[in-house]
């Protein structure tokens, strides 16, 4: 049953809209204008915090692979799965929204001085690559254990990409973001701090609901089986993990 | 209250923001089309469940 | 201990009867230089663009032996043998790892006089620049045989190798052109500054052996 609990589906659903919601209104009515950059900089609010939690998000999956490992259970499998693939949906909305603003603000769809967006477009490289290492090996199980194992590299990666693009950058170029971080005022941090919140838990809703409907997909392949119906022909989808059905829970 | 300024950089951050909207309703245009595929297949399994013989309906006993 | 000896012996020994990857890794090295030589249409290179071609080159090299590395094993059972061996499956791991360094540094031995015949006035930046290419190296063997074992076991191995490969290598890459490129400048070596892409290295370097290490016994599950 659907139990009624703190983070339940319908409750993370609920906060990030609220949050994400109060965040944009903070964003257009309350944080300041960009001493440099103007109204332009208010594309930070998004660009940013969707940044963070991609990230974050591939690095959580890195934690679930280690326990799919440690433990076998496909439950966390798919929970690693989920969380790459909705992680590299805000790495998409990433990388356009940092185009954007790079648009807008020195008149080019994409610049390489930027060292967080080259190193953000190799993650997001990297990654993308899950799928066809997935759908490249056949057997069920073998794909979910080589599977974890590339996540869990691909998590340790990103930080070290991180660190090695900041050095490249920083001697060829000065920052030019620092006035997105540092000298903030406090009334663009307090959204900032909102806009984080907010898109955080929008990754956990998106992850969750993802989580239930493989659940309930699974759920009605047993039935099927049960009843001894004959599963219809595109049921099974040849990379997606099944999800056994308490993985929509924590 | 900044005024919405419809200059140049006003589009661009309307477009980005439109951009993340868009992606959201995609999203959530997906996990519709998945809703409504698992809603059919319940109502085919549902049918089934129904219209099985007296003598088989013991096996409607499925593991929750 | 012993089993990562024998195993490491066998690969050498195999190699050095088959020469299969050294020889094709060096002639690639050589045409590839040949092929910059004229595309460039430069007599003599420095700094970065020295250090681009000569990591390009070696970065393109190393995958022809990862592709290589694990054949022998998959079309003899030598993975069958492993696991039932009372053997610590990452000796497996460190084996190839050094194999693979071994193949890299003889490919460098190769190539990087041949890379000063062709492109270099000054030859005094090339021991350096040798030495931070083994570091390079190390990197490059501990993702190497984790993507290496990931591609032999499924279809399009060929293509899943790079694929897999050149985002992982991208931060080794940026940390040995960084060291590089001063090494490689138009007025003899300039040590200032490398420290930092070397400590960059071999943070990559400790990260990916210690990850490899950990993770090699679940792909060699059956």
């Amino acid at each position: 049953m659907f139990r009624v609990r703190l983070l339940s589906l319908r409750n993370l659903a609920l906060a990030s809209v609220a949050l994400l919601v109060g965040a944009f209104a903070l964003v257009f009515f309350y944080a300041p204008n960009d001493a440099d950059q103007g109204f332009v900089q208010k594309i930070f609010y998004l660009h940013v915090p969707l940044a963070l939690c991609a990230l974050g998000g591939f690095i959580a999956a890195a934690v679930h692979a280690i326990r799919h490992l440690r433990s076998g259970d496909p439950v966390h499998d798919a929970r690693a799965y989920v969380s790459i693939h909705i992680s590299i949906i805000f790495g998409l909305a990433v990388l356009v929204t940092g185009s954007i603003w790079a648009r807008a603000s020195w008149g080019k769809w994409w610049v390489w001085d930027e060292p967080t967006l080259v190193s953000f477009l190799i993650v997001f490289l990297l990654y993308a690559t899950y799928y066809p290492l997935r759908f490249a090996i056949e057997d069920r199980d073998r794909q979910a254990r080589y599977a974890s194992v590339f996540a869990i590299t691909a998590g340790a990666f990103v930080p070290l990409n991180f660190i090695a693009v900041r050095m490249a950058e920083s001697l060829v170029h000065p920052r030019t973001f620092a006035t997105a971080e540092g000298g903030m005022p406090g009334e663009m941090w307090l959204t900032f701090a909102v806009a984080i919140a907010g898109m955080a838990l929008l990754w956990a809703t998106l992850v969750r609901f993802e989580l239930v409907a493989k659940s309930a997909r699974a759920r009605i392949s047993k039935v099927r089986r049960a009843l001894d119906a004959e599963a219809t022909g595109a049921s099974r989808s040849r990379i997606a993990p099944t999800v056994p059905s308490r993985a929509g829970a924590g | 209250m900044p005024a919405l300024p419809l200059d140049e950089a006003g589009k661009y951050v309307v477009a980005a923001y439109l951009v993340f909207l868009a992606l959201v309703l995609i999203y959530v245009a997906i996990m519709a089309a998945r809703l409504a595929r698992i809603d059919r297949e319940l109502g085919e399994l549902a049918e089934l469940a129904e219209g099985r013989p007296p003598a088989e309906t013991d096996r409607e006993e499925v593991p929750a | 201990m012993s089993a990562f000896r024998a195993i490491l012996a066998k690969d050498l020994l195999v190699e050095l009867r088959t020469l299969q990857s050294v020889p094709a890794m060096a002639l690639f090295a050589l045409t590839t230089f040949v092929l910059f030589r004229f595309g460039l249409d430069r007599e003599s290179l420095e700094g970065s663009l020295a250090a681009g071609v000569i990591l390009a080159t070696v970065l393109f090299a190393a995958i022809l032996a990862v592709n290589r590395l694990f054949v022998a094993e998959r079309e003899e059972g030598g993975f069958d043998a492993i696991r039932l061996a009372p053997v610590d499956p990452a000796a497996l791991f460190v084996a190839k790892a050094v194999a693979l360094v071994t193949y890299l540094a003889l490919l460098q031995a190769l190539a990087l006089p041949a890379f000063g015949f062709l492109f270099l006035d000054d030859w005094a930046g090339l021991l350096p620049l040798a030495g931070v290419l083994l570091l390079a190296d190390a990197g490059i063997a501990a993702v190497g045989v984790l993507v290496s074992a990931i591609g032999v076991n499924s279809r399009a191995r060929e293509l899943i190798v790079p694929l897999l490969l050149l985002p992982l290598l991208v931060p080794v890459m940026i940390a040995a052109a960084g060291a590089a490129e001063p090494l490689l400048a138009a007025g003899g070596p300039d040590y200032d500054g490398v420290g930092r892409w070397i400590a960059m290295l071999a943070l990559y370097d400790a990260v990916f052996g210690a990850i490899g290490y950990a993770v090699y016994d679940f792909l060699l599950e059956d």
